[in-house]
């Protein structure tokens, strides 16, 4: 959504894809395949999740070619696409609601056994840490062959530490959550041992890993990659990015299929979090994802905007509301709270870049 | 002389109409290499518009451009820049939320290992052509939108010069420009014609042309008045084929 937003273009349709591609998945995976490879065939996930993938993103591409070689603006083909979609995800399975979804599915959804366990979670610490420190040694590296002034030896230090800190901060965080008792009994009875009262950690969660992976890969496609860059030249100013020769409109279109496929992955954690696809799943998932992309920082008007903070914006708003809802917050008073987050948050951003300038 | 060398650039009966209104009309122009050629004329005469052919922005409706008595087919900037064509809009065309060394290489970034962005490099050698074009220019970490006129538009020229153009376009390139910063853009057309580049140069001030051009080309309402050899007249001459739409000579 950030880079859609940072086209200066916009995507009402999420919630509305988030729940057909879901419902497609649902189907296929329920209903089609199993008559094709067997009820609890372990390719049923594989194949799931990438034709999720491709409908998304055909989805996307679909609404990226109406922006830009049709030239309707976004909001509408968006808002089209929020009533169109929603409509047929009831229509496909005639507003049943498809459940349960494969097992190995729902393990992407997290819960006790979608987690990836103590070690599981220590390794993936451990490659990230590698990842920080090979970071900042390849900066350094740059910075030295093209002679720019280098940040002291202990400012790089540091940044190692703190980067450490706090991945190994969260691994032990993720570890300290034990499993259920409940479950810990279920899993014991399963494999044939007791294990009343035995300490198993959580680790790492499936969907959280997705979100990393997702977040970094993002980050990488924005800022390291042309079409990154050509996606912020057009949001500056897009007539100077057409004159630079830069195809615009095939670059909208991309941004939007990119949109779809990411859109893909969150229907895909969403209903494996549930186990079951619902005509309904999404619904208004749009304006959250809006929200958070503005909070953190996107700007509406376009050319401006940062990964890290559409997820960090993302985490403030789900923050909230769960801890509202952990207190016993009304759902009426929860909204009028997110509500009012989302306004100020944006005047505090723009008092911030008033006073910068 | 000249004249029997072959055009660098050379339009020849370029036209194009926008809903019913012929913009430009049949218009031939040529450059040769070493050469400034001024374009004048009022607003709307179409000297933009002209020139947008030349640099991709718009496609003839009629008319053939030959680059080194060669004909070429420019579709879109892409096309023009393989022609070593470059072009300063006059709207300078810069991406103000992206910093000076992204919008030096916008279009034709340098790609590092691994198919990624080589800031590092690209950033090198905008330090490089900087320090040649505008040793003061100090901002490469700040967007485009937080650098002074005079400060853009070197950008917009380092981004002309860097790629080694042998075709100028300058479309008003002092317009928004204080003296001093109008000086070194001066000093820098004159140094670039002796390497040889050609030059168009869109300009209202008459004293610039006399100063810079080597030749001017008059267009009125989308047709050329005429194009006629600096030396050979004066700035009065030159006013009244703007004014009156009338070649002074033909007159005669």
């Amino acid at each position: 959504m950030v880079l859609v937003i940072v086209t200066r273009n916009i995507d009402l349709s999420v919630g509305s894809m988030i729940g057909v591609i879901a419902m497609a998945m649902g189907l296929l995976q329920v209903e089609i395949l199993p008559q094709i490879v067997g009820i609890g065939h372990w390719s049923i996930w594989i194949m799931a999740v990438i034709v999720g993938l491709i409908f998304g993103a055909l989805i996307g591409a679909l609404h990226g070619w109406l922006i830009a070689y049709r030239e309707i603006p976004a909001f509408i083909v968006t808002l089209g696409g929020l009533m169109v979609w929603r409509g047929m995800a009831f229509l496909s399975a005639g507003g049943r609601t498809i459940s349960p979804v494969d097992g190995t599915f729902a393990l992407l959804g997290g819960g006790p056994y979608g987690a990836i366990g103590a070690w599981g979670s220590w390794a993936v610490g451990l490659t990230a840490c590698l990842g920080v420190a090979y970071t900042i040694y390849a900066g350094r590296k740059s910075r030295i062959k093209h002679n720019f002034r280098l940040r002291p030896k202990w400012a790089e230090a540091m940044l190692a530490i703190i980067g450490w800190s706090a991945i190994i901060g969260a691994v032990l965080l993720v570890n300290s959550y034990p499993w259920p008792k409940g479950i810990v009994k279920q899993y014991g009875a399963k494999i044939g041992q007791d294990l009343e009262g035995t300490f198993i950690s959580h680790g790492f969660a499936i969907p959280v890993l997705i979100l990393v992976t997702v977040g970094i890969l993002m980050t990488i496609l924005v800022t390291r990659t042309r079409f990154g860059r050509y996606v912020f030249a057009i949001g500056g100013n897009p007539e100077a990015a057409a004159l630079a020769g830069i195809d615009t409109k095939w670059v909208t279109m991309k941004v939007f299929a990119l949109m779809g496929m990411l859109t893909a992955i969150a229907a895909v954690i969403a209903s494996a979090r549930l186990n079951s696809a619902t005509n309904a799943l999404g619904t208004l998932d749009e304006l959250y994802v809006i929200a958070a992309a503005v909070i953190g920082g996107t700007s509406l008007s376009g050319g401006v905007g940062k990964i890290y903070g559409a997820i960090l914006g993302a985490l403030v708003m789900q923050s909230l509301q769960s801890g509202m809802v952990l207190i016993g917050f009304d759902s009426a008073i929860q909204r009028i709270v997110v509500g009012v987050v989302l306004v100020l948050a944006v005047y505090l951003d723009i008092l911030y870049n008033k006073r910068v300038k | 002389m000249t004249q029997k060398r072959t055009p660098l650039v050379n339009l020849k009966n370029i036209s194009i109409s926008f809903g019913g209104i012929k913009a430009v009309d049949g218009v031939s122009v040529d450059l040769y290499p070493g050469e400034v050629v001024g374009l004048l004329g009022h607003n709307g005469a179409g000297k933009s518009t002209l020139i947008k052919c030349l640099s991709g922005a718009y496609q003839a409706d009629a008319g053939e451009i030959f680059i080194n008595g060669k004909k070429v087919i420019i579709n879109n900037p892409r096309d023009a820049r393989d022609q070593n064509i470059e072009t300063i809009y006059q709207t300078l065309a810069l991406a103000d939320n992206l910093d000076a060394a992204s919008n030096l290489f916008l279009g034709r970034e340098l790609i590092g290992p691994g198919g990624f962005l080589d800031e590092s490099k690209m950033e090198a050698e905008t330090r490089k052509i900087m320090a040649r074009l505008n040793p003061n220019f100090q901002k490469f970490n700040e967007p485009v939108s937080a650098l002074s006129g005079g400060q853009r538009q070197s950008v917009a020229i380092a981004r002309a010069v860097y790629f080694d153009a042998k075709i100028l376009i300058m479309d008003e390139p002092t317009a928004a420009l204080g003296p001093q910063e109008s000086e070194m853009v001066s000093e820098l057309i004159q140094q670039l014609k002796k390497q040889g580049l050609g030059i168009f140069l869109i300009e209202h001030d008459i004293h610039n042309v006399m100063k810079l051009c080597d030749r001017a080309s008059v267009m009125k309402n989308g047709l050329l008045v005429g194009t006629e050899r600096v030396g050979d007249v004066t700035e009065d001459d030159i006013l009244s084929m703007i004014i009156l739409g009338k070649n002074p000579k033909v007159k005669v």
